[in-house]
Order: structure tokens, then C-alpha cells, then sequence
């Protein structure tokens, strides 16, 4: 990796970094808005740091769930980031203390930039600038967004509820060009609107796990077919 | 929301990040986990869109929710940015709403 190659990564890091941190405003704002405090929800951006979990999370406890019904949707969103550790096995590099720390850096930004790169030394440089660039602005974009979105009024007069559907739908879209993904998304979506009168806020979105079937096999057909 | 469900959310999330670079070490899952995994988040996520478009406290309601990712939609397939999808809907919401 020459010197120009490891700024333009780090340059496209910083680019990312950025661009996560107007997620992390909004991200501020809703979870203010949910009832969470300041604090909690810097908290959140710190510790869990994993931006679709954390979304599920004060999703779910804004429609009225309790945290343990926001708790099993929000892991199994973030199960994901257990394969991208997998995959980024032979790019974290360093003693064991060093990599548990670089793992809570392990997000979609940082691993997608560590997999385009061609060398080793490259990949984990990408990884490292890309997630504590990310880490950097995602949370002070929460600690901004938690105290703007203090002082606004009652959430639902202002519509703050019809942005978390967005949200999530923004978040959805880049996924949906996978083969099985669209299939995967119709089905856990009827699934879980289907279980919303049966059962406590939370569920149906675990139990849309199971969408993930459809897509599978949809998913399997197209690679035999290619 | 409690501290003790936040941490609890936190350790969850980083024993799930962590099981690779330490726990694993450089064996490999099989081809099918993985792909599973990957895919997981996709109905999951499409879910949360339904349930917060149409949950009205544990029954089925079509309200401003509605029209408002109506106008989300049409942005995120324009390729708006993320923050003016999520005002846009918010404001459509807001004005239906007055």
C-alpha cells in the first residue's frame, strides 16, 4: 500500500464517517423522541453501537414495547455483524486485547471498505479508519440530534412517528437488489402485520425472522440456475 | 427504557461482533450459515417498516403513517438523502395531522 493509496482510504473513510453522522442526528432525535433520555441514548450510540439494532430499538419501545421486546429484534439484527467478524478473521490483526477492541468496530461501513481492498495491510487499515471514522461521527451526530431533539414538542403532532417507517425504508432499499431479498422483505412484512393484533409489540417483528425461508430458496434457486 | 436492558442490548451486541476476530479465530462458517445470516436482516427490517406504518397499539390502523412512506418511498427510490426522506415524512404526517 503507497502512501497516496492509504489517504485516498482515509479520505473515503472520513467521507463515510460523515455521511453516518446525519444518521446519527436522526438517530438522536427518534430516540429522544421515544422516551428515552440524553443520556441513554448517547449511551446507546456508544456501547451498541450498531446503527439498525439501535433504530429497532427505540422503534419498538416508541409503538409501546417493553425493552425486552425491543431486545430480541435488535440482536437478530445484529447478528449480521457476527458474520462480517468472521469475514474480517484474517484482516484484525494484533494481540487479543487489541482485537477485542477493534471488534466493536465490526459494522457494515467498515467491513464493505475492508473487503474492497486487495492487500492485507490496505483491508486493515480500511477497517480501522473507516470504523472509528464512523464511530467518531455517528456519535457526536447522536449527541447533537439527542439535544435538538429535547426540545421538541409532542412527537406525534410533528410526524416523528412516520419517521421511523422511512428510516427503516431507506435502510431497506440498498438491500433489496440481492437475489431471495425481495421475497425476504414481502414475506417477513406480511408476517409480522399479520401477527400486529395477536400479540405484544415486538414480536411480530422477531417472528419475521422466518421470512428469511422464502428468501433462501429463492436465493438457492438462482445460483443453480446461474 | 432501563440502563440494565441498554447494557444488556450492548453486551449482546458486541458478543456478536467479537465472536469472530476472538472467539473463532480462522475457522470458517459454512456457506449456507453465512448466507442465512446475511439475509437475516432483510425481513426484519421490511417488518419494521410494516409494524410502524400500521401498528395502532396492537391493532391494524391506516393512518397519516400511511401517505407519509408513501412520500418516503418515492424519495429513497429518487435516491433523496436519508435525512430528507425522513423530514419529508415527518411533514406529510405533520400536515395531514393538522
Amino acid at each position: 500500500m503507497s502512501a497516496p493509496e492509504r489517504q485516498a482510504i482515509t479520505r473515503r473513510a472520513l467521507a463515510i464517517g460523515a455521511a453516518t453522522g446525519i444518521y446519527g442526528i436522526s438517530f438522536g432525535v427518534l430516540s429522544v423522541a421515544a422516551g428515552l433520555s440524553p443520556a441513554q441514548t448517547c449511551a446507546m450510540s456508544l456501547l451498541v453501537f450498531t446503527g439498525a439494532s439501535q433504530f429497532a430499538t427505540v422503534g419498538v419501545i416508541a409503538a409501546g414495547g417493553s425493552a425486552a421486546a425491543a431486545l430480541a429484534p435488535a440482536l437478530l439484527l445484529a447478528a449480521r455483524n457476527g458474520v462480517y467478524g468472521l469475514s474480517l478473521v484474517p484482516v484484525l490483526r494484533g494481540r487479543p486485547a487489541s482485537r477485542a477492541l477493534q471488534a466493536q468496530l465490526v459494522i457494515d461501513e467498515s467491513t464493505a471498505m475492508a473487503r474492497a481492498q486487495d492487500d492485507p495491510a490496505a483491508a486493515h487499515h480500511a477497517f480501522l479508519a473507516t470504523g472509528l471514522s464512523v464511530f467518531l461521527f455517528w456519535n457526536l451526530g447522536t449527541l447533537a440530534g439527542a439535544i435538538a431533539g429535547s426540545g421538541l414538542g409532542d412527537p406525534r403532532r410533528l410526524g416523528l412517528d412516520a419517521m421511523f417507517p422511512a428510516a427503516f425504508l431507506a435502510l431497506l432499499a440498498p438491500q433489496l437488489r440481492r437475489p431471495g431479498a425481495p421475497v425476504a422483505a414481502v414475506s417477513g412484512a406480511l408476517l409480522a402485520t399479520a401477527l400486529v393484533p395477536f400479540t405484544q409489540v415486538g414480536v411480530p417483528i422477531l417472528f419475521s425472522a422466518f421470512g428469511v425461508i422464502p428468501g433462501l430458496i429463492v436465493l438457492r434457486r438462482a445460483q443453480v440456475a446461474a | 427504557m432501563s440502563w440494565t436492558a441498554l447494557l444488556a442490548l450492548a453486551a449482546g451486541a458486541y458478543v456478536l461482533k467479537a465472536v469472530g476476530p476472538v472467539v473463532v479465530g480462522n475457522r470458517q462458517l459454512p456457506a449456507d450459515v453465512t448466507q442465512a445470516l446475511e439475509l437475516l436482516s432483510v425481513p426484519l427490517v421490511a417488518a419494521l417498516v410494516a409494524v410502524q406504518t400500521l401498528d395502532g397499539g396492537g391493532k391494524l390502523v391506516l393512518d397519516a403513517r400511511v401517505p407519509a412512506l408513501g412520500v418516503a418511498a418515492v424519495l429513497v427510490w429518487r435516491k433523496a438523502p436519508f435525512p430528507v426522506v425522513l423530514l419529508a415524512a415527518a411533514a406529510t404526517a405533520a400536515l395531514l395531522r393538522l
